[in-house]
């Protein structure tokens, strides 16, 4: 296990490499100059500006620049937000955990929809259920998330007016009314996540089901007279996850695509709202570091992914 | 090859059953297409939105940037089918405007996904070896960055120079279509490489690569139109999927400028008037998702008609 896990850690490798050049190749290639400032500035003569830039090693050739940056990163020195006015890494630390809760718990959520509704409907398939589960999820995976999001603040904050359509971090008050309002306020972009990853979940479950109960295990397990139950929980679903969970693993960019959008409507506090709002102000450095961020979590995603397949699938040999 | 051939070359071809009129292979997948109700009333649907889209500023000939103040967020009426946004300034024709900017930013985009993706996957599924290995990885690299967060990169990146050089409108349009597309051609590519491994292998390819036709033309000629239903169905769902790209760019206030009123730039404006105007946000909202969700269920019924295996 250790030796597997060891490999795979090995394999990620690469691709943070990968992005790490596509990264900088596409901050490289971008026009525009940081002296830009400095070049319109008749107080500064071009000779200073040029061995300001000679200091800097802007006029190194491109792999030069690409191993100092690299080595910058790695070693944590992911350099100061100009808007801000802190450190990258301690402003992404600070926001990283909210997202990763919204995150997270939109993941539970939409799992909890599409396992049951999936394997329900796959053991019925062509039934009313069925049509109408299949029915709901195209629409659901149709609705994109901003929209989700607009139509819910309308019904539940403005119409109904149940639920707070802005995210406070900072709720004054304690003990079980404090995480009351903390459940609260993150029951809306919690679910806008969830249900459009529920949908997308239950087509696949449905079709990983189907494909897996017709085998002839299966009528085995039946003929040998395990219960109904035991027969799909035991013996369907296990196998029929295994595809799911590699198109799980490749829907991640999605599902960090629809954070940033629930993040900015619904104003969470996390590195997606961060992201838009560096964007806004030109806070490059921010910029940069979000991006990579994010790319980091969608390898260690995968990386997720590789082990659970392992687990669902004793087949694949650990060693 | 054995028992393929005929027993003498002078044996008599035998009697084709002409009791069925010939049906060709476009025939068949109508056929199968019109089995699937939804997706011939989406198809339906589609084609009003397009013409709607198309046409519709020749007959609502509204301008989109007319400026009333005293006709302010008004809800649907007679002079404004569908209200007015804050300036003043009538939706119905601002949505007609927008409509082909994101139709067309949607169809542009899916090209470049497709050539791309057909591109990468031909090259990958004939040479084998390193190059498709090389190629693999790429495409596995590129299913693994998260597209949105370095859409809005590259967009923050090279907007203003682009713009510089082309003009606002056309800049930012061969800038949204470039990275969208350049963010969607993978699945396309792994398609196409997963069609050329079972198809080069075929007896007609073996047969066309006997009588000596290039490797080129084996690929043009042979192996392509073969390949070609899955990535019809691929490139249906790349369309919708390049409209919500657009449209969420938009939506973040980093897509088209103000002046281009994208359906996704629409609800970016009326979103913080969801209280006094929901009318606003709710028609260009239900235009998406209207559009999108007939894509989707065309490209369903698409993948029913033209890719028979996978049909559950």
């Amino acid at each position: 296990m250790t030796q597997y896990l060891i490999r795979r850690l090995l394999i990620a490798v690469p691709s943070l490499l990968g992005i790490s050049v596509i990264l900088f190749t596409v901050l490289a290639l971008a026009p525009g100059d940081p002296f830009e400032e400095l070049a319109t500035n008749p107080a500064v003569p071009p000779e200073v500006r040029m061995q300001l830039r000679a200091s800097l090693g802007l006029d190194d050739p491109i792999h030069v620049r690409y191993i100092a940056w690299l080595t910058a990163m790695l070693r944590g020195e992911w350099g100061f937000s100009f808007i801000s006015r802190i450190d990258v890494d301690r402003l992404i630390l600070q926001r990283l955990p909210t997202t990763l809760l919204v995150i997270g718990s939109s993941q539970v959520v939409a799992l909890m929809i599409a396992l049951p509704v999936g394997v329900l409907a796959a053991t019925r398939p062509y039934s009313l259920f069925d049509k109408i589960a299949n029915t709901l999820a195209f629409l659901g995976f149709s609705l994109p998330t901003f929209f989700t999001g607009l139509l819910f603040i309308l019904f539940f904050s403005i119409y109904l007016d149940w639920l707070p359509f802005v995210y406070r971090s900072q709720i004054d008050a304690t003990g079980w009314r404090w995480v009351w309002e903390h459940i609260r306020q993150a029951i809306m972009p919690v679910m806008v996540l969830g249900l459009f990853q529920g949908a997308a979940w239950t087509r696949f479950v449905r079709s990983a089901v189907l494909d897996v109960i017709r085998l002839d295990y299966v009528t085995t397990a039946r003929a040998k007279g395990l219960e109904e139950r035991v027969v799909i929980n035991r013996h369907v679903v296990r196998n029929a996850l295994i595809p799911v969970v590699t198109l799980v693993a490749l829907q991640m960019p999605t599902v960090f695509g629809g954070a940033i959008v629930t993040e900015q409507i619904f104003r969470v506090p996390g590195i997606g709202s961060l992201l838009i709002s560096a964007i806004l102000a030109n806070d490059t450095p921010v910029i940069m570091a979000v991006t990579f961020v994010f790319s980091c979590l969608v390898i260690f995603f995968n990386l997720l992914a590789d082990i659970l397949y392992g687990w669902l699938d004793p087949r694949i040999s650990y060693s | 090859m054995a028992g393929s051939t005929l027993a003498s070359a002078t044996a008599s071809a035998p009697a084709a059953p002409a009791q069925r009129p010939l049906v060709s292979p476009w025939g068949e997948a109508w056929r199968r297409f019109r089995k699937h109700r939804l997706a011939v009333v989406s198809l339906v649907v589609l084609t009003v939105i397009i013409l709607a889209v198309l046409l519709g500023p020749l007959v609502w000939t509204v301008p989109i940037d007319e400026i009333n103040f005293r006709a302010r967020l008004q809800g649907p009426s007679l002079a404004h089918p569908l209200g007015t946004d804050d300036l003043g300034q009538d939706l119905l024709a601002r949505m007609l405007y927008g409509g082909r900017i994101s139709l067309a930013v949607g169809f542009a985009a899916m090209l470049v996904a497709v050539v791309v993706g057909t591109l990468v996957g031909s090259v990958a599924g004939i040479s084998r070896g390193a190059t498709d290995a090389v190629l693999m990885w790429l495409t596995d690299l590129f299913l693994s960055l998260p597209s949105l967060p370095l859409l809005l990169l590259v967009i923050y990146l090279f907007r203003e120079p682009l713009r510089a050089i082309v003009g606002p409108e056309v800049g930012i349009f061969i800038l949204i279509v470039a990275v969208i597309g350049g963010f969607n051609w993978m699945p396309v590519a792994r398609l196409v490489r997963a069609q050329f491994f079972s198809l080069r292998e075929k007896e007609f390819v073996e047969a066309a690569r006997a009588l000596g036709a290039s490797t080129p033309r084996l690929v043009w000629r042979h192996i392509l139109p073969n390949a070609l239903g899955p990535v019809i169905v691929a490139a249906t769902i790349d369309v919708a999927a390049a409209i919500i790209a657009e449209s969420t760019l938009s939506f973040l206030g980093l897509g088209f400028p103000p002046d281009i009123p994208t359906w996704g730039r629409i609800l970016f404006d009326a979103k913080d008037n969801l209280d006094y105007a929901p009318h606003w946000a709710l028609f260009p909202g239900g235009a998406i998702f209207l559009t999108v969700l007939t894509i989707n269920f065309v490209g369903d019924g698409l993948r029913d008609a033209l890719d028979p295996r996978r049909v559950v």
